[in-house]
Order: structure tokens, then C-alpha cells, then sequence
């Protein structure tokens, strides 16, 4: 798997051509919208009430896409420029933010009733510049946006953890700054499907009993069930390979002879041998 | 950036944590996008509104249109006015400072930076 992360710091690595590519890309559309899909079914929020969302790392809006048709009112904060007018031209419903999230988030006490944010914590474990600390980046973070969000509300975090100890960080530093819940792996089984979901409850509203953490899809009892991910381009081309393979019917049959020798003969040709049996027919291997 | 959004913001540089809001909107360009009426979304939403603050930025870009004091009852009328103001209005260009440490956030096509310098994060 490339790690973009490794390449360059975000606001660098989606220059106007990257985000392009990245909001272009059918594939990357459909697994965005599908994360983003689950990531809302995690949030757990209250059926048929408008919410007021944080979007993480909102890039081009293709997740802020999925909140307006579900209802719910976002803004969505991003570090890359170039992400961000490509959201504009695509005149996405959300507001917009140029704002590094570990510089902490600047939203008053209880702003929220959830957040989201889809393929982005592993950037903030990067240390891109000198003065960069990614514990303290981390710890800015979560400490502004538990106090950005409602008493009770939740954040849900899909990431690629470089390894497990990069897992183990920042769910110590999220608890540290008061959150509770922990790690939902999707498909575990699955070395393609396989998601994480960092699920994080900001206390807990009065009313509520202690929150149940989510379960997993494709553990258990689900286990078995095949993943629904999207479908590699280059097996579709595949498959177009192997179906004209074995099917594909010679032009030069029996009747395409009989058809040539007939015309050589109304045109008054000689030597055309007659036509038996044994016109067009394979030789046998022994011959 | 709408306006209710702007009433959530606070300035976050590290240390200034008292007085930091609202931002002051000064040299600001509006525009009026118009949306679908929700009143379900706003009377969640008026609760969480800090009234005082949402007068004196309305007042800051010329709208006089809001009540001095929240009603306790929220009728159609006000609920279609809070909308226009909340949720149609605009900031697509402008300054926002900070009335505690002067820290100016510039607003470009709507969208706000929001990024710090080393020394104040």
C-alpha cells in the first residue's frame, strides 16, 4: 500500500494536480463514500434530526457530500489549499476552513453534535517540521475538539495506523484528553476491506447510560460475509480477455471456402478442386 | 463562511483563552446564498447561539434586522429571519481579529484561515 503521508506534508502533497486526481477518481469517490457511509452509522446519531457535523480533513468535500444528503448541517476544516477550491468549485453545501488540525481547533464549548474525519489521523503522527512534536500536535487536537463537541456526542476517526504502536498513541493521547471508546477493525480477516475506526465518546449526556461500543462488521457472526469493496479496474479488463478467449470463431470456415471457390468458378478459373466432404476439414495430427 | 458558523468560532491560539470571541468582522464583503428552510435544525440550533454576540457581528456587516433580546417563543416570522441571517448570509471576504490578542484571521472566497504562525501554537 503507498503511504502519501511519507511523501510530502499534506498541504504540499495535494497541489492542484493531486486533488484533481483525488476528486476525479471514481474509485476513490466510491470508498469515500462507503467510509463515510459507515463512519455516519457509527456516529449513532438521533434518526431524522438535523445535526451540526464536524468534518475533519474535508479535502474536495466528497464525504461533506454524503452529510448534506443524509441532512446534516457541517462545516469541514482542511490544511491544503488546492483541496479546498476544488470544494468551492464543486460548491459544496458545508463551510469551509484552511486550518491544521494540530494547531487545535477553534470552535466554542459544545459547537457539535458529532464529528468525522476519513483518512487523516495518520498525517497528524508525521513530524513535518522542525518544531513539530507529534504527541503534543496530537494532544492540541483532541483537547480543543472534546471541548468543541456536545456532552455525549461522538467522533469517529477512519485511519491507516502505520503499525500498532502508532494505534496505541493515539488512542492514549484521546484518553488523556478525556475521551472514552476505543478501536472498531472492520473485516478484520480481510487484508483489502480491512478498516479502522477509532470511535471516541465525549462524556456522556445525563440521560444516556454508559455507551455501548459499536460492532464490528465481518466478526463473529458476520464472519464470512463477503466485503463489499470496490472492484479493481484491471480485473474488469481481465475478464473482457478471457470471454473472447476460447469463443472467438474462425473467419476461414466451410462455408467461406465453398463461398471463394464458387466465385473462382463463375469467373471461368480452372484447376478449382470439387468440393466433398472433406472441404475445410482439419487434417488429422498424425498426417 | 455563514454566519452562525462564525458565532461557534473562537480564537485558538495557545493561551488565549478568555474574551476570545466573537471574532471582529471588519472590511467584510456578504453574499446571499440562498437554502432550504429548516426549522427543525434551527431551534436546535438557537440554543446554542450566543445571542449577544450573534447582535454585535450582525451589527458589525449591517443587519439591524434581529431582536435586542432572544423571544422565548419562536414564531414563523422570526424563525424566516434567523434563517436569513444564520444560514444565507455569507462572509466571502474580510477580517476577523481577535479581541483578546489581535491575532487576524484573514477570510478568502468564503473560506477563513485559520493557520498559526511557530510561535503561536
Amino acid at each position: 500500500m503507498s503511504r502519501p503521508e511519507y511523501q510530502a506534508p499534506p498541504e504540499l502533497y495535494y497541489n492542484d494536480k493531486e486533488a484533481n486526481k483525488y476528486t476525479s477518481n471514481t474509485r476513490i469517490q466510491s470508498i469515500q463514500a462507503e467510509l463515510t457511509c459507515r463512519a455516519i452509522e457509527l456516529l449513532n446519531l438521533p434518526e431524522n434530526e438535523p445535526a451540526f457535523l464536524l468534518d475533519i480533513g474535508c479535502g474536495s468535500g466528497l464525504s461533506g457530500e454524503i452529510l448534506d444528503e443524509e441532512g446534516h448541517f457541517w462545516v469541514g476544516i482542511d490544511i491544503a489549499p488546492s483541496m479546498l477550491q476544488i470544494a468551492l468549485e464543486r460548491e459544496v453545501e458545508g463551510d469551509l476552513f484552511l486550518q491544521d488540525a494540530g494547531h487545535g481547533l477553534g470552535f466554542r464549548p459544545g459547537t457539535f453534535d458529532g464529528a468525522i474525519s476519513i483518512s487523516v489521523l495518520q498525517w497528524l503522527c508525521n513530524a513535518d517540521r522542525k518544531s513539530h512534536n507529534p504527541v503534543t500536535r496530537l494532544n492540541r487536537f483532541f483537547t480543543t475538539l472534546y471541548s468543541s463537541l456536545r456532552r455525549g456526542a461522538r467522533a469517529i476517526f477512519q485511519f491507516y495506523p502505520e503499525n500498532d504502536d502508532q494505534c496505541e498513541l493515539i488512542m492514549n493521547v484521546a484518553m488523556k484528553c478525556g475521551f472514552q471508546g476505543g478501536l472498531v477493525v472492520d473485516y478484520p480477516n480481510s487484508k483489502k476491506a480491512k478498516k479502522f475506526f477509532l470511535c471516541l465518546f465525549a462524556g456522556i449526556n445525563g440521560t444516556e447510560s454508559k455507551p455501548q461500543m459499536p460492532k464490528a462488521l465481518g466478526v463473529g457472526e458476520n464472519e464470512g460475509d463477503e466485503p463489499k469493496t470496490v472492484n479493481y479496474s484491471s480485473e474488469r479488463i481481465q475478464e473482457r480477455n478471457t470471454k473472447t478467449k476460447g469463443n472467438r470463431k474462425s473467419i476461414k470456415d466451410r462455408d467461406w471456402i465453398l463461398h471463394k471457390k464458387g466465385i473462382a468458378r463463375m469467373r471461368g478459373k480452372k484447376g478449382i478442386p470439387l468440393d466433398t466432404k472433406f472441404t475445410g476439414r482439419k487434417r488429422k495430427s498424425k498426417f | 463562511m455563514r454566519l452562525v458558523t462564525h458565532n461557534m468560532l473562537q480564537c485558538h491560539v495557545r493561551g488565549c483563552n478568555v474574551n476570545n470571541y466573537p471574532l471582529q468582522l471588519s472590511e467584510v464583503e456578504i453574499e446571499i446564498q440562498e437554502t432550504e428552510f429548516n426549522s427543525q435544525f434551527l431551534r436546535s440550533m438557537i440554543r446554542k447561539l450566543e445571542w449577544s454576540a450573534l447582535i454585535n457581528s450582525a451589527r458589525e456587516i449591517g443587519i439591524t434586522t434581529l431582536p435586542e433580546v432572544l423571544p422565548d417563543d419562536f414564531d414563523e416570522d422570526f424563525l424566516r429571519n434567523i434563517h436569513r441571517v444564520l444560514l444565507e448570509t455569507h462572509i466571502q471576504q474580510g477580517k476577523m481579529t481577535c479581541p483578546n490578542c489581535n491575532h487576524v484571521y484573514l477570510v478568502r472566497d468564503g473560506i477563513p484561515n485559520m493557520l498559526l504562525n511557530e510561535s503561536e501554537t
